[in-house]
């Protein structure tokens, strides 16, 4: 399927998720559903660096979170100076660029780093940037900073809605981006890179390149989901917007959805985050970080590959033309983190 | 004749061991070159040298009139250096085919040459074909026996379109016809005016390969002239068969 086809289906398809959620007449429904979708464009954009080139990303809650200061800083500006408030698109599309930004600079400083190195660089790079913001009064340093959400927007109604409606067409702008990724040039470069480099490199695969494009990418897509979260939560504290959950979550998804394809990490994204968001209301949020952990144990040892690995292995009792083109059947150590 | 691949004082030291000592190299265009040296001699440092996948400290390397040092392996590559591993590296979660395309997306695409999607098709089944692994163009690699392995290797570093191939131990491992094989296939490319620099183990195939000898031994080179008169060389058979 071609991609503007592809992305048209996938925006019928939230057409179609957000004329339900308004049928529901619960607003609950939209605060939930806005947490399972940016697990949705955070586990998509984990899986293009992690996933596809196989460098395991420990520090997406900085990335995130960038986005959501960078939201915030935005907000104390406008605030302070009386300047006229800027739309939620262009909020997104700034934390993207500051996280991309980031992402580039990561990249640059740490792909000559590989496996647990780069593992271990990248949670530096979270507790680096997590001390920052910890420090920086402007956007309330330790103490958080408050963001007043408006009550209702014109014609969507309350402002929560909106929120559901941005972070929706987010979900379909990554899903896109990385499906269009697997099937290019770029997917088969990043593939080459999380099969074997040096065999990448000596294939003329320009590798140093397409690893810092694939850290500019995924920083990006985890600063946009970061980008609206102030007004979804607030008030914002480093702690929570630096915590575990974020980071384990992008990574638990992705590996408990499939990572070779961008339909492991929406799989993913949507069982976990759903099964979280039942256990908030049916037992605590306390628990969904067991849930996480409990899935991860259990798909490790039964389907190391995912849900989609589980279907391709099923697929492949079937003459080979129907399997994907990148199936993994048994992963190197170095690209199980 | 203008030399396709001069190597100049090179030296390559890993800590306190001198892996590579001063080797001088010149190999012309269309040369069926044979390196060969005892486990530990320094042959696939020199290769990870010439390919950029190791930078030497001291002397040159120059490709084609250029010089590479300091260049990155995939620049190397593009500019028609091609080398196969001695353990095959293949794309595993790729197909035979999808492996084969990645050198002609990368490398001939790099080149300025675009290839459409139908021309790429074309060229891996027509490279798999050469091979023998037409067949098994949908298989994934570990579907491949040993000496299809090493094929697959070769195809994908011809698929590079190089200038200068370099078969690093493409026959360890092989039974005899298997060998001919690999030898058939390294001809024919040679013939198609591939310069081919061959590392091998079996002297056999060397020595019905090559049309020059180059000997290493603790990273010097002890030899360096036509097959029968550097296997005749008192220092050579020292080396491989001692004092």
């Amino acid at each position: 399927m071609r991609t503007p086809l592809f992305f048209l289906m996938w925006l019928g398809i939230a057409a179609v998720v957000f004329g339900l959620a308004l049928s529901s007449g619960n607003d609950y429904v939209f605060f939930a559903g806005y947490v399972v979708l940016q697990y949705v464009v955070l586990s998509t954009a984990w899986n293009i660096l992690g996933g596809y080139c196989g460098y395991v990303n420990f520090g997406s809650a900085a990335f995130f979170a960038l986005g959501a200061y960078s939201t915030v800083a935005i907000y104390k500006f406008i605030t302070e100076n009386e300047f006229y408030r800027l739309p939620m698109p262009v909020l997104i599309l700034i934390g993207g660029a500051v996280s991309g930004l980031v992402g580039f600079g990561m990249g640059y400083l740490t792909l000559r780093l590989r496996g647990a190195f780069f593992a271990i660089a990248t949670l530096a790079l979270a507790v680096v940037l997590q001390t920052l913001i910890v420090n920086w009064d402007f956007v309330g340093g330790s103490r958080g900073a408050y963001i007043v959400r408006p009550e209702e927007i014109a014609p969507i109604g309350p402002y929560i809605r909106y929120l559901f409606l941005c972070m929706l067409l987010l979900a379909v702008a990554a899903i896109t981006i990385a499906r269009l990724i697997e099937h290019s040039r770029l997917g088969y470069g990043f593939a080459t890179i999380r099969d074997d480099e040096l065999a990448a490199e000596a294939a003329g695969v320009p590798t140093l390149k397409l690893k810092l494009i694939a850290t500019t990418i995924s920083g990006a897509l985890m600063g946009m989901a970061g980008a609206p979260f102030p007004y979804y939560i607030g008030y914002l504290q480093p702690a929570s917007t630096f915590g575990l959950d974020y980071a384990v979550n992008s990574i638990a998804m992705p590996l408990i959805g499939g990572t070779t394809s961008w339909i492991g990490p929406l799989v993913g994204a949507i069982l976990l985050g759903s099964l979280q968001q039942i256990a908030t209301v049916t037992i605590s949020s306390a628990v969904n970080l067991l849930i996480v952990g409990l899935l991860l144990v259990g798909f490790v040892i039964v389907a190391p590959n995912g849900i989609v690995g589980l279907v391709q292995t099923y697929l492949r009792r079937k003459p080979p033309e129907f399997v994907g083109r990148r199936h993994v059947e048994t992963q190197s150590p170095e690209t199980v983190p | 004749m203008s030399a396709l691949l001069a190597i100049d004082n090179l030296s390559k030291r890993f800590g306190g061991f001198v892996a590579l000592d001063k080797i001088s190299l010149s190999i012309p265009a269309g040369e069926r070159l044979g390196l060969i040296g005892p486990n530990g001699s320094g042959k696939s440092t020199l290769v990870n040298c010439i390919c950029g996948t190791l930078h030497n400290e001291q002397g040159s390397v120059e490709f084609d009139g250029r010089k590479l040092d300091g260049l990155d392996a995939h620049r190397r590559t593009h500019l028609g250096l091609a080398r196969s591993f001695q353990l095959p590296r293949p794309f595993v979660s790729m197909n035979l085919a999808d492996n084969i395309r990645i050198p002609l997306l990368y490398t001939v695409g790099a080149r300025g040459i675009h290839l459409s999607q139908h021309l790429i098709e074309e060229r891996c089944a027509t490279l798999l074909r050469e091979v023998g692994l037409e067949a098994k163009a949908r298989h994934m690699p570990r579907d491949l026996t040993q000496v299809e392995m090493r094929k697959l290797e070769l195809a994908r570093a011809m698929a590079a379109e190089p200038k200068l191939l370099i078969a690093d131990e493409a026959m360890a491992g092989l039974t005899h016809s298997e060998v001919e094989d690999i030898l058939t296939l390294l001809v024919r490319l040679n013939d198609q005016g591939v310069t081919v620099i061959l590392i091998e183990h079996i002297m056999s195939a060397v020595m019905s390969f090559s049309r020059r000898l180059v000997v290493l031994v603790s990273g010097k080179k002890i030899a360096d002239g036509k097959p029968e008169d550097v296997m005749r060389d008192p220092e050579v058979e020292r080396a491989y068969l001692g004092q």
